[in-house]
């Protein structure tokens, strides 16, 4: 059989990729372009005409106070949460790499968040902060627990950051995990050898060594914060007073609230675009300082 | 030797702080779960006055169980979501690897440009695509409200990066020669696929399983737009429909919470080792 041919080569491409290219082309390319199509129209969700109005979704997107705040308020958002889960993550992963008993279990356990959806994680501290810490505040007359922090408008935003942190730290841990392990032995060795403190060890030889499973865990945390939907709606759902409305739920509210759809996809656009590049930008940075052994 | 006992005391008190941390931390981390816990054995009086208190003062009650369980519709939602969550993964498994060899194995243009495309849209977040994608398949085609509706679209959204992972795992596991024997021996490309390559496929096939299936057991935002219909809805868009409709009756709310978590706790309890190795070895690429 030859297997040059154009018609060979056809089949055999249709026979293992065909539905492949099909399915994919009608989830996310086709969508992908109708949307970029659809930021030119003032489409209203229900009409089965869409009419043309030009770059008129984009200017009104830059008359709307809300979803520039929205974005500023997801940028001091992601930039507190990304910190904090790095952070936590990375002690997480240091304390059970240390060779402490019950290593494996506690590296399960604290995975146990990332097994459950947003929806259900944001009820469960709803009632957390607005019962429990209530509670507590009371019974123990602590001051600032007396009072719900999800009722404030600093407190939400707290109180969203509380979660993300406690829902991600566990999933970057296991990535800080692999990174510790592919720190050779040998290198270790060699570096307490030449007397270094456990210490010098870790900031000197383990983290550089690491950087690369820092790059991809920043990557992660950045994009998840900057698209945080799910806990959001569950947890303070905009409130008190729109206060903690993030930008994909201003786009979701644009769009399938106040049916806006042509200014949601423009805002929607915007929105990947500033995450594209925070995300590329950190990742090119990223790269530039890992090291090899 | 006083050196030696003094290192050796150190290291031991080093060791104890480090547990005592991470059993703090621990406490902290599951501390939300275990209030859950608690509480969903309680009347809802006892819930208000003292969430905190072990037992309520009416004791010990089942009572929210089975309301909770009849109203969220708890065992139409969970089949439901199985029923999504078991057919979307099969999918994307068959489809993605199938797809992997064919691009791995030839340079052919159609190859290069769909892989190139599937690398590319991986940056793109659902955000962006929710709106055409409503619009277009509920405005131009109305099919939304169906459950294989969406099906198409969870197995659509995941090939790319499932794609990617068998890409990787064909290129470093699977010997061409090993190929080239089948077809010295007759196979075509089609049964060398299936009775030679698919069977080394086997643990990304599993860290592909355990990610895509967590992801569409747990998804909101995609399910919610497409399914409308109170007897099409999964777990998750139950739980926030029984909030939104019961949340002042406290004592279900934990019922329903539970329930929505128990499936996946209870698989977790089985699968845990494969579960942690799956996500990790599916993070590191």
């Amino acid at each position: 059989m030859k297997t040059n041919t154009m018609s060979y080569k056809c089949r055999q491409f249709a026979m293992f990729a065909g539905v492949t290219t099909v399915v994919f082309a009608a989830v996310v390319i086709v969508p992908f372009l109708y949307g970029l199509y659809l930021t030119f129209t003032s489409w209203d969700g229900v009409s089965k005409d869409k009419p043309f109005v030009g770059l008129l979704n984009y200017a009104s997107t830059f008359g709307d106070a809300a979803y520039w705040q929205a974005l500023g308020r997801t940028f001091i958002y992601s930039a507190i949460a990304v910190i904090l889960v790095n952070v936590v993550a990375f002690v997480l992963a240091f304390l059970v790499t240390s060779g402490v008993k019950g290593q494996n279990f506690f590296r399960a356990g604290f995975f146990i968040p990332n097994l459950i959806g947003g929806i259900v994680l944001g009820y469960i501290w709803k009632f957390v902060f607005n019962r429990a810490f209530v509670a507590l505040g009371n019974a123990l007359s602590i001051g600032f627990l007396s009072t719900s922090w999800l009722a404030t408008t600093g407190g939400a935003m707290l109180c969203l950051i509380i979660v993300s942190v406690w829902q991600y730290a566990g999933y970057m841990m296991l990535i800080y995990v692999a990174g510790f392990m592919s720190v050779s032995a040998d290198v270790l060795e060699a570096a307490q050898i030449d007397g270094c403190t456990n210490m010098q060890t870790l900031v000197h030889i383990s983290v550089p060594l690491m950087a690369s499973s820092f790059v991809q865990c920043l990557f992660l945390t950045v994009t998840r914060c900057f698209m945080v939907y799910d806990v959001n709606l569950s947890l303070t759902n905009g409130e008190p007073f729109n206060s903690s409305v993030m930008a994909a739920m201003h786009v979701y509210n644009q769009a399938f609230t106040y049916k806006n759809y042509g200014t949601g996809q423009a805002e929607a656009l915007i929105l990947f675009i500033v995450c594209a590049v925070v995300g590329v930008l950190q990742v090119y940075v990223g790269k530039k300082a890992e090291v090899s052994a | 030797m006083n050196m030696n006992e003094k290192a050796a005391r150190a290291k031991k008190i080093n060791h104890a702080i480090k547990i005592a941390i991470l059993i703090v931390l621990f406490v902290c981390f599951i501390f939300p779960f275990i209030l859950v816990v608690i509480n969903v054995f309680k009347v809802k009086a006892d819930i208000t006055t003292n969430p905190l208190a072990l037992i309520g003062e009416h004791g010990f009650t089942m009572q929210n169980f089975p309301e909770a369980m009849k109203k969220m519709d708890f065992w139409r939602s969970f089949a439901n979501s199985a029923c999504i969550t078991i057919f979307s993964t099969i999918f994307t498994i068959l489809l993605s690897s199938m797809a992997a060899f064919v691009i791995v194995r030839n340079k052919w243009k159609a190859c290069g440009i769909l892989f190139g495309l599937m690398i590319a849209s991986m940056v793109i977040p659902f955000q962006v695509l929710m709106i055409p994608l409503v619009s277009l398949y509920g405005g131009i085609l109305g099919i939304l409200n169906h459950r294989a509706t969406l099906i198409f679209m969870h197995v659509g959204f995941s090939l790319s990066m499932a794609t990617f992972m068998f890409h990787g795992a064909i290129n470093t596991n699977v010997p061409v020669s090993l190929e080239e024997a089948a077809t010295i021996d007759g196979c075509t490309r089609w049964s060398t696929y299936w009775q030679i390559v698919f069977p080394l496929l086997k643990p990304t096939i599993a860290t592909v399983a355990i990610i895509d299936a967590m992801a569409f057991w747990n998804d909101y935002l995609l399910p919610s737009l497409v399914l409308a219909k109170k007897e099409l809805y999964t777990i998750p868009i139950a739980t926030q429909v029984f909030y939104g409709t019961y949340s002042t009756d406290i004592g279900l709310v934990m019922a329903a919470l539970l329930l929505a978590m128990l499936p996946i706790l209870i698989l977790y309890v089985f699968l845990q080792r494969y579960i942690v190795e799956g996500v990790t070895s599916g993070a590191v690429k």
